[in-house]
């Protein structure tokens, strides 16, 4: 029965990876100079915020993917916790930079998007505190990972402080809601809602979102291929000074 | 080149501290990757050297 | 239990400092704050609530490493893990320890150094209130914090680094019925926020801090 569970194996992942990596990395770096290029060039102007709302495609993908990032590691540290699959742990610190280079993007983005609508760089705004929350979970969750010296130990505590993490996150998320609500503009600014996007602006926006999807995972991929090799080193040195 | 208007400096600001990060991103992986299979390269070779 | 509760009490009384070190710190970190603000009554009185609540939470983290350092580095931690108490008990009682010698004092001090911040005089029952309700959270979170670095060398700044946003929804609920307690507004929902995100973790967190205590100490 091929299953999912097929890909925990190591060398299967290593195998199937191998084939499949440069081809998810093409498709990426087409789709997601394909619809920059788009937004970028051949989108009009909005009629209220002009020029800035060709960043939305890199806004929005970012945002997502740094939520999205984020729900990947608990979902993977879930997995490395009742089912014990290496490869599941790994996953989870390769994808960790990259969310993180994510929510900086969206952090950064949205205060330049911010700065003509609010007369400010940065303002506390419900969504962008939050976001640099979520930034500080990320570089706690990496400092763990690298401060821990074995690999399984890692592997535990960073599952545990991802499942804390998750839920200390959303209270936070719901305690800046309460602590700074009106600020921000509504629905018509943040794009979440379909029915505000003219068609003109969200098909592009459709595909710079598969862009950064398809470059996320072909980071992860790549990355996580890495974390095996350098966690089998560490096993063949480890190894050989006992020898 | 589009005609951004008066938004010029933040649009291409944001596109291009984007871009810069997540090509940074991009190749420090590609660096270390690199790097790992290299070093692991040898020492599987000195594993099946001796 | 009781025994250890009493052992970790009796230490941070007598192992140099550990229990007035945070006051003094709270103290100076407020006595700080004007000096960086400048001298202005009604500024001070605008943010004494916010100041206070980031002075003792800053206090409360300095003694985090010390929960279960003394104890990992004396090999005692591994006697108490093998005694037949469940763990999650241990980790409940050492931050109810923490909590005694760090978290109690701030909270009576709180008032006192309040007056030096110019605090209105509606805000300090609420103040002190806020911080009873919070500052249990405080240490029920350091303890985990304590327990995922417990083994670690340069383990202080991880800590920080890994407890400082777990604290952020209880700083911001703390500090929301302070601030809104000194300016006689309405504050049952943050104050009910803070009761339930405290009663959460006490209940909760013991078994996160436990199990990583356990994979500390395979």
């Amino acid at each position: 029965m091929a299953s999912i569970w097929e890909y925990a194996n190591p060398r299967k992942f290593m195998a199937t990876t191998d084939v499949v990596l440069p081809w998810i990395a093409v498709t990426a770096a087409l789709t997601l100079v394909g619809g920059l290029i788009w937004g970028f060039f051949f989108t009009p102007e909005d009629y209220r915020q002009g020029a800035t709302v060709k960043i939305i495609y890199l806004h929005v993908p970012a945002a997502l993917l740094a939520i999205n990032a984020w729900l990947m590691m608990l979902a993977a540290s879930l997995i490395w916790i009742v089912r014990r699959h290496h490869v599941s742990a790994l996953a989870a610190r390769a994808a960790a930079p990259v969310g993180a280079v994510m929510t900086l993007i969206a952090l950064i983005t949205g205060a330049i998007w911010g700065q003509p609508m609010w007369g400010t760089w940065w303002e506390w705004d419900p969504r962008l505190t939050s976001f640099l929350i979520l930034f500080l979970f990320y570089l706690g969750y990496m400092a763990l990972w690298s401060a821990v010296e074995n690999d399984d130990t890692a592997a535990d505590l960073t599952a545990i402080l991802c499942l804390v993490g998750s839920v200390f996150a959303l209270l936070s998320r719901y305690a800046v809601n309460f602590w700074n609500q009106g600020l921000h503009q509504g629905a018509s600014l943040s794009l979440d809602a379909q029915e505000n996007v003219a068609d003109v602006f969200y098909h592009p926006l459709l595909v710079s979102i598969a862009g950064f999807v398809l470059l996320f995972v072909a980071l992860v991929l790549l990355r996580t291929r890495t974390e095996i090799r350098a966690r089998r080193m560490r096993a063949l040195l480890l190894r050989e000074r006992m020898g | 080149m589009p005609d951004l208007g008066k938004y010029a400096v933040e649009v291409l600001s944001a596109y291009g501290a984007a871009l810069a990060l997540l090509l940074l991103l991009v190749l420090v992986s590609l660096r270390r990757a690199r790097r790992v299979k290299a070093d692991l390269a040898e020492v599987e070779a000195r594993r099946h050297g001796d | 239990m009781r025994a250890l509760l009493l052992r970790d009490l009796r230490l941070a009384m007598r192992a140099g400092g550990g229990f007035g070190l945070g006051l003094a710190f709270f103290l100076i970190v407020v006595v700080l704050v004007p000096f960086g603000v400048g001298p202005q009554t009604e500024l001070l009185a605008r943010i004494a609530p916010g100041i206070l609540w980031i002075g003792a939470l800053l206090a409360c983290l300095l003694s985090l490493d010390r929960i279960l350092a003394l104890d990992w580095e004396d090999g005692s931690l591994d006697l108490i893990a093998t005694a037949p108490v469940p763990l999650e008990a241990v980790v409940s009682v050492k931050a109810l320890a923490h909590w005694l010698t760090t978290g109690l004092p701030l909270v009576l001090a709180a008032p006192v150094l309040g007056l030096l911040l110019n605090l209105p005089a509606p805000g300090y029952g609420w103040l002190t209130l806020s911080l009873l309700l919070g500052t249990p959270a405080l240490s029920v979170i350091g303890t985990f914090g304590a327990a995922l670095t417990v083994g670690l060398k340069r383990g202080g700044l991880l800590l920080s680094l890994l407890v400082l946003p777990l604290y952020v929804p209880v700083l911001i609920f703390g500090a929301e019925v302070a601030r809104r307690g000194a300016e006689a507004m309405a504050l049952t929902t943050p104050l009910a926020m803070l009761a339930g995100i405290t009663c959460g973790t006490i209940a909760l967190l013991p078994f996160a801090s436990a199990a990583v205590l356990r994979m500390n100490l395979r």
